[in-house]
């Protein structure tokens, strides 16, 4: 029996970031736009770590309080996303709002570099094998 | 959803707290076409319970223009799974298993931007299910492994030949794997984080 047949591709020189454009086919666009207070997008991976600086503030919404006694230990941006089933997008508005009245902390991501960093991919070769 | 009831406070298990340490976060992303075994692999090597993160997003009306616009999209909802395993009291792993349909991947930014690596699953029944993956994978310049995930009725094809069929260079690796199966699950993470230390002592010596 013969498998099928695949095609290597070659890198994209000029990786688009953009998503594909509405009306262009049938691509899918978010429902939500994601902006932070001066219209900037986020920085937020799926990945940044959250951590609470304050207790809840009378003032605070019920998702801003929710996200305060979660992010007590840190959380990654997608765990809040899943514990308060709202979408990834909608998360990171309330988080970098949170972050502007500095109620929480971000603790920027490890990302893959041109030159991945060895130390990092021993430390996690050995936390897989005590898995 | 009420956050303000005090049994219903969402949030993780007090024994699922990562320690206060944690510097940083790092993520490998498992992708393959439908039914090729993701979610499993998620489920079976993370230390917690797999979550879900969700994005909602617009789908066009099909085919024609009309003068309804927003009104007639219907609002979609895509799901992904991950889970997590911590790496040492500063570093946690996250491995997110992408939605099948590649052409919703964009809908969460630097998912494969900042990822360390990938692993493609494949299943020998629809090798064809998980080219777009492998192929948009290259296009970005991640660096993958390929793990063939071995359903009982599924072909066997000599290792040279699935090379040959899903057209890989000879240095990325070609592993078998049980998804269901942790330690099998384990082992192909650990033969993508051996591949991306191998690339980076290459990489170093140039
Ligand atoms: N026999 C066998 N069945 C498996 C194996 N891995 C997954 N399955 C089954 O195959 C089905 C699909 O697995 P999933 O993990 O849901 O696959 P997926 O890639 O997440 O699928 P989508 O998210 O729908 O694209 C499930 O019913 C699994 O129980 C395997 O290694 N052997
Ligand atoms: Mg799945």
């Amino acid at each position: 029996m013969t498998p099928p047949q695949r095609r290597r591709r070659d890198p994209d020189p000029e990786p688009s970031q953009q998503p594909p454009k509405e009306g262009e086919g049938k691509n899918p666009e978010r429902l939500y736009i994601i902006t932070g207070p001066d219209g900037e997008r986020a920085p937020l991976d799926l990945v940044t770590l959250i951590v609470a600086r304050a207790e809840p503030p009378s003032s605070a919404t019920p998702e801003q309080s929710a996200v305060l006694r979660m992010c007590r230990a840190p959380l990654a941006v997608a765990e809040v996303s899943a514990y308060l089933s709202l979408p990834f997008s909608v998360v990171t508005v309330l988080l970098t709002e949170m972050l502007a009245a500095e109620l929480v902390q971000a603790r920027a991501p490890i990302v893959r570099q041109h030159l991945p960093d060895r130390s990092l991919l021993e430390a996690v070769m050995h936390g897989l094998q005590r898995l | 959803m009420d956050f303000n009831g005090s049994d219903t406070i969402p949030g993780p298990r007090a024994e699922d707290h990562l320690p206060h340490t944690t510097t940083a976060a790092a993520k490998i992303v498992i992708v393959g076409g439908f039914g090729v075994g993701k979610t499993t692999m998620v489920g079976s090597v993370s230390e917690i319970k797999p979550l879900t993160t969700e994005e909602t997003m617009t789908q066009a009306g099909i085919g024609v223009d009309d003068n309804y616009g927003s009104d007639t999209k219907t609002a979609t909802t895509v799901a992904m799974d991950f889970g997590r395993i911590r790496i040492t009291d500063q570093v946690v792993l996250y491995l997110f298993g992408t939605p099948g349909q590649e052409r919703f991947w964009f809908l969460w930014n630097g998912l494969f931007e900042g990822a360390l690596g990938a692993v493609v699953l494949v299943d020998t029944r629809r090798l064809e299910v998980s080219f777009e993956a492998m192929g948009r994978l290259e296009e970005r310049g991640v660096p993958f492994v390929v793990a063939v995930n071995t359903f009982p009725d599924g072909p066997r094809y000599p290792l040279d030949d699935l090379r040959g069929a899903l057209d890989l260079p000879p240095e990325i690796p070609i592993v078998e794997c049980d998804v269901r199966r942790r330690a099998s699950s384990r082992d192909v993470l650990m033969t993508l984080t051996r591949f991306l230390h191998d690339l980076a002592l290459a990489g170093n010596l140039t």
